[in-house]
């Protein structure tokens, strides 16, 4: 009886790489999915902090993608191995600071040991040539079969046919005939292979899965750098740029400020952490202050925190201070205006 | 029985689902384990891993801004 060859699908959450897994699947491999979570994951946080999206269903695709499929899915925490791929990445960065042949190569790689230690004797991604600018191209397919390992390894079932053969093809483990030949950035050979498969419902990220490709967040993270100095982040760094208006007044302290009841209870969190700020004569957004500010900055973060409360039409807001060690200050200050804070201001 | 207790509080998804994960890897069959969490993720996130992965949900329950979960450890 012939060994039963076992497969790791890299699995996203979206339809490409449930697609590929599901290619295989067909041909009688036994196949688990594995997911990398490296903070940046666009996957459940800001719906889970925000209270305005409390009303949307908070799935997490890779988890109904794997249920879908009736397969296992090892989540694996990688936020800090990943600090290396996105603080240096060798093939550099896309349009902001997503690293993605990096990150592919590394997950790949990742992937690579796991299946070693694991017993399983291939890897499975949903890539399609010609579909991203940086890390799925025809150039670049090469570059991260080698570069992470895999090698031969690696099986790409949506366009391995334009692919030298891998193992698992060459070994007859499946038949290259049945995978596909898909190139470019059209959507349409897929959503006729899910209508194939009587899949009907799945995620379709726009702009994909990564916070690192989102142009407001990588400004937020690279002001981040610029203020410590050093390309460095911590995982509640990560976090707290995904969360709050970040104004920043100067270079030695920038503001957070919730934008709504969710993400206030998510700021709470850190007042251990941070100096907070928060009005008491009116209602108004708790803000967190990063920095060290002088006595002065610490009006003018009262003021800004006045501006975004009830209180920002009003002449006087007192606003409470609260340090990391549990000290209080309350000052009493005007507003700022809406003018009185430059655009360059919000990060 | 005695359950082991797993705080995830202030963890936001996947985190949660990576911590049951890994605490359940150390735990024998039949064994319980009660998931504390505060993302209302949690709720949909780990009993779609548990059905995947052969572990029962015996119970959820909320609190005040609090999620709980009660996993039988699956064979």
């Amino acid at each position: 009886m012939a060994q039963q060859r076992k497969a790791v699908a890299l699995i996203s959450g979206g339809l490409d790489s449930m697609l590929a897994a599901k290619t295989i699947m067909e041909q009688g491999i036994h196949v688990e999915g594995i997911n990398f979570f490296t903070g940046f994951c666009v996957e459940g946080h800001t719906h889970a902090i925000r209270d305005k999206d409390k009303a949307k269903p908070k799935r997490n695709n890779a988890l109904w993608v794997a249920e879908q499929l009736g397969i296992k899915l090892h989540i694996v925490d990688v936020i800090e191995e990943y600090k290396k791929v996105l603080i240096n990445p060798k093939h550099g960065y896309g349009a902001y600071l997503n690293p993605c042949l990096d990150c592919k190569i590394f997950m790949v790689n990742k992937a690579k040991q796991w299946i070693v230690e694991n017993g399983f004797d291939f890897i499975i991604t949903g890539e399609v040539m010609g579909q991203r600018p940086m890390s799925q191209r025809r150039s670049t397919m090469p570059i991260v079969a080698k570069q992470s390992g895999a090698d031969d390894l690696l099986l790409r079932p949506l366009c391995a046919k334009n692919l030298p053969a891998t193992l698992p093809e060459r070994e007859g483990w499946v038949d290259r005939e049945k995978l596909h030949d898909i190139t470019g950035r059209s959507r349409k050979p897929q959503m006729a292979m899910a209508e194939q498969f009587g899949i009907d419902d799945y995620s379709q990220p726009a702009g994909g899965c990564c916070f690192l490709v989102d142009k407001n967040y990588s400004a937020k993270l690279l002001d981040l750098w610029q203020a410590q100095g050093k390309r460095d982040y911590e995982f509640d760094d990560v976090m707290l740029l995904k969360v709050g208006r970040h104004i920043r007044p100067a270079a030695n302290f920038k503001l957070i400020v919730a934008r709504e009841e969710g993400e206030g209870r998510f700021l709470q969190g850190y007042q251990k952490e941070f100096i907070s700020l928060l009005a008491s004569s009116h209602n108004g957004p708790l803000v967190l202050l990063d920095g060290e500010p002088s006595a002065e900055d610490l009006f003018l973060a009262a003021s800004i925190t006045a501006r975004f409360g009830q209180g920002r039409e009003a002449d006087w807001v007192q606003v409470g201070i609260t340090f990391p060690d549990g000290a209080e200050r309350n000052v009493t200050v005007k507003p700022l205006s809406k003018d009185d804070i430059p655009k360059d201001w919000y990060l | 029985m005695k359950r082991e207790i797993l705080n995830a509080r202030r963890l936001l998804c996947p985190m949660p689902v990576i911590r049951t994960q890994d605490k359940i890897k150390q735990m024998q069959p039949e064994q319980l384990l009660e998931v504390q969490c505060t993302d209302p993720g949690v709720m949909q996130d780990i009993p779609a891993w548990c059905r995947i992965s052969g572990h029962q949900v015996l119970e959820t329950w909320r609190g005040d801004h609090e999620y709980f979960i009660l996993i039988k450890v699956g064979g």
